[in-house]
């Protein structure tokens, strides 16, 4: 069987090839530049640098398998980039890293698979597929490795997608996978995660926006309490993310929290903590993993971040592609943008957006 | 792991040749024998300096030049650079301050010309015409009283197509400008001879053919004024700075010597290969089509389009068969940009990013054609039979 492995250079998706290679599959290595890699010109920095994609073919070579860099700048540009500037301008808190599965990797990577005649398409994610016999239907579920989980950012894999998708390290811990790393002396072995989101490498979104949108830098507005009064100026509602304590520019006895965003009257509306609270929220363009809608509202554990422990809740399938979801008790900073996902157990039963 | 019993086919040969059995016994040879340091005084240094001069002397007798006008360089692009640089330097006092290449040279001479127009010198580049040609006309239309350089190639890179340098030397030389050509790509290829192309400079490079990487000349007409770009010691009649390479210049020499006595037979050998080639593409995958057709070409060049395919799909398929080619420009990264040669003939973006060349060489052999004969119809179909993409490649600019 053929099998393409997405290498990010890093020791996850090295060890998912080295893993199959193994296994005795015909192993191709495909290896996305996402923007211009031309020293000096260098846009952006974290992941998939140029020191990224030099790992990934030295550990191709070791692995003795072929390896491919493709030229994905376009497509990650629209898919990815373009609306995390898109969200933060509207006042939302987005997850480029779900785009970038669901639109690129399971996408159009996926496509250029299928060009070389690959079976599927394997990545070093954190997340179990399996296929559910007797229901005729493939499963995501969480990681084996629960400090290590990615399901979260996997949610909106199609039913279509989830059938050529394989994740080698899925079952094992991180320590273990470094462990098979050393073993094969693999230079990968040591090499630190990647934490941020990989084309803002400072963290600083807010900057990252004003470089991108030259109209993010026109904006300003006032930051108030929910009764209206004015505490407080800003330079635009992407500066703000909801939860946010510190950096609100005003000055107050109790501490302040940021509860809602409006782009369109670039209001950043400020409270104590407790206003942060909510048990119910509404999401958009929400997948389920089963391919179609419950027909009746599910018991599930919803997670509302990457970090978040997910919290037991009913979520009922309200048509379009929407849902309404009500936890057993409030949860803090449910923030538009971010994506909720369903689990039972393990499995992940669906996820969308919150509005 | 890579199945051994695939049959790996070379078809890079512009990117670069495998070098000589030759060449590298030579090199292993001076590496051994010869360490001395050829500008010193004593015994080892004189053995070195032997053979670096027999080197050169080889070099000259494959392009027709004498000798002393041979400066031996780090390869094509330092060559390049030099001749560049070197020449709009010594016109800097002169107020020639406008400097003119082709649309189609490589980025060595592209990029160097482009570093000089952010620093105040005027740049002008000459599209080719449809066909790939860079034609008197055209540049006719772009000399001036101030052009001090004109840069254009002998053979380019991604077509082979072969561009009408003494017409072009000449009438740069009726506007009083000195002429330099890239000839990285036609040396070895095809006779090339400084005399008859009637250039002040050629760039040529060692590992194009069969020499070893990192070795190459920037040939200078006698007479012709550039300041060295490589400052420090009086090594190369004080125009290029550095303690030679010795042993690759001797690897150079020697794959100038065997690229001499071979030529005749090779570019007839090699003509007949790409012919067939071409012909049984074109006969066997429908909407497929040369580019830089009807122009003179090398003859181990050829670049084909294949409509309704990503070149870089096919490239990739192709190398899982065992067969190496390529497309465009490889990046820094080793992606595949859009070729700007192909972009300047003015061909439509699609059929610039459906692109592939095939370039011949010294290894090149029938069954090696035949296979890729019997491949690639096969892959550019099953390319063609996936939608969604490949629809989508199309349109894209």
């Amino acid at each position: 069987m053929r099998v393409v492995v997405a290498m990010s250079g890093g020791v996850d998706s090295t060890v998912a090839a080295a893993l199959l290679a193994e296994a005795g599959h015909d192993v191709v290595g495909l290896s996305m530049q996402l923007y211009d890699q031309r020293e000096g010109e260098a846009r952006f920095g974290s992941c998939c640098t140029l020191d990224d994609l030099h790992d990934a073919r030295r550990a191709a070579v070791a692995l003795g398998i072929p390896h491919y860099i493709v030229n994905f700048e376009r497509p990650f540009e629209d898919a990815v980039v373009g609306d995390f500037v898109r969200e933060y301008l509207a006042g939302r808190t987005p997850i480029p890293c779900t785009h970038c599965n669901s639109a690129l990797k399971f996408s159009t990577l996926l496509e250029r698979s299928a060009h070389l005649s690959a079976d599927r398409l394997a990545t070093g994610h954190y997340a179990r597929v399996e296929y559910d016999e007797a229901r005729g239907r493939y499963r995501l579920e969480r990681g084996a490795d629960a400090a290590r989980d990615q399901s979260y950012f996997l949610f909106a894999l199609t039913q279509a997608q989830l059938a050529r998708a394989s994740f080698p390290v899925g079952g094992m811990t991180k320590g273990a996978v470094r462990e098979v790393a050393r073993r094969r002396g693999l230079r990968v072995a040591d090499k630190p995660d990647s934490h941020e989101i990989c084309f803002v490498p400072d963290g600083d979104y807010a900057a990252f926006i004003d470089r991108r949108a030259p109209e993010a830098r026109q904006v300003a507005g006032v930051v108030a309490d929910t009764a209206g009064r004015v505490l407080g100026r800003h330079d635009g509602v992407h500066h703000f993310t909801v939860g946010q304590r510190k950096g609100l520019g005003v000055a107050t006895g109790a501490p302040l929290y940021v509860l809602r965003l409006d782009a369109a009257t670039q209001t950043v509306t400020v409270g104590p903590r407790e206003a942060l609270e909510r048990a119910t929220l509404t999401a958009s363009r929400v997948n389920w993993i089963a391919g179609a809608p419950p027909a009746s509202p599910l018991r599930v554990e919803a997670q509302i971040r990457h970090r978040h422990r997910a919290a037991p809740a009913a979520v009922a399938a309200t048509g379009d592609a929407r849902a309404e979801v009500r936890f057993d008790s409030p949860q803090t900073a449910i923030t538009p943008g971010q994506a909720v996902v369903f689990y039972q157990g393990d499995v992940v039963v669906g996820g969308g957006w919150i509005d | 792991m890579e199945a051994s019993h695939v049959m790996r086919i070379y078809l890079d040969h512009n990117a670069t040749t495998p070098v000589a059995p030759e060449a590298m016994s030579a090199v292993a040879e001076a590496l051994r024998t010869t360490f001395g340091n050829a500008a010193s005084v004593h015994v080892p240094g004189q053995q070195a300096k032997a053979v670096l001069e027999e080197a050169r002397a080889s070099v000259a007798a494959l392009i027709g030049a004498e000798p002393a006008e041979v400066v031996f360089t780090s390869g094509g692009t330092e060559a390049d650079n030099f001749a560049v640089r070197g020449v709009a330097e010594a016109c800097e006092a002169s107020g020639r301050r406008h400097l003119v290449a082709s649309a189609i040279e490589h980025e060595a001479v592209l990029n160097t010309v482009k570093a000089l127009g952010r620093r105040g010198w005027a740049v002008t580049l000459v599209a080719p015409d449809g066909s790939g040609v860079v034609s008197t006309g055209a540049l006719a239309a772009v000399l001036r009283d101030d052009t001090a350089l004109v840069s254009v190639m002998h053979a380019n890179n991604e077509t082979g197509v072969v561009q009408p340098i003494a017409d072009l030397a000449a009438l740069a030389h009726r506007a009083g400008a000195i002429f330099h050509t890239d000839a990285v790509q036609s040396v070895g290829k095809i006779p090339v001879d400084v005399g008859a192309l009637g250039a002040d400079l050629l760039s040529l490079s060692g590992h194009k053919f069969h020499g070893p990487k990192g070795v190459g000349a920037l040939w200078i007409r006698k007479g012709t004024k550039l300041v060295p770009t490589m400052t420090g010691g009086r090594q190369e009649r004080g125009r290029r700075a550095g303690t030679e390479n010795v042993p690759g210049l001797v690897g150079l020499g020697v794959a100038a010597r065997l690229a001499r006595e071979k030529l005749p037979v090779e570019q007839a050998r090699l003509a007949a290969l790409r012919d067939r080639l071409e012909r049984g593409v074109l006969a066997a995958v429908p909407g497929s089509a040369v580019n830089g057709a009807g122009a003179e070409r090398v003859p181990n060049t050829t670049n084909l389009s294949f409509e309704g395919v990503e070149a870089e799909s096919l490239l990739i398929a192709l190398d899982l068969e065992g067969i190496a080619v390529s497309t465009g420009s490889a990046c820094s990264s080793g992606t595949l940009e859009p070729s700007h040669v192909l972009r300047a003939m003015g061909l439509t973006p699609h059929r610039v990013q459906s692109a592939l060349r095939f370039s011949l060489g010294a290894g090149t052999t029938e069954p090696e054609i035949a296979r890729v004969l019997e491949v690639l119809p096969r892959l550019v179909a099953r390319l063609r039979s996936l939608s969604g993409a490949v629809a989508r490649a199309g349109e894209r600019g």
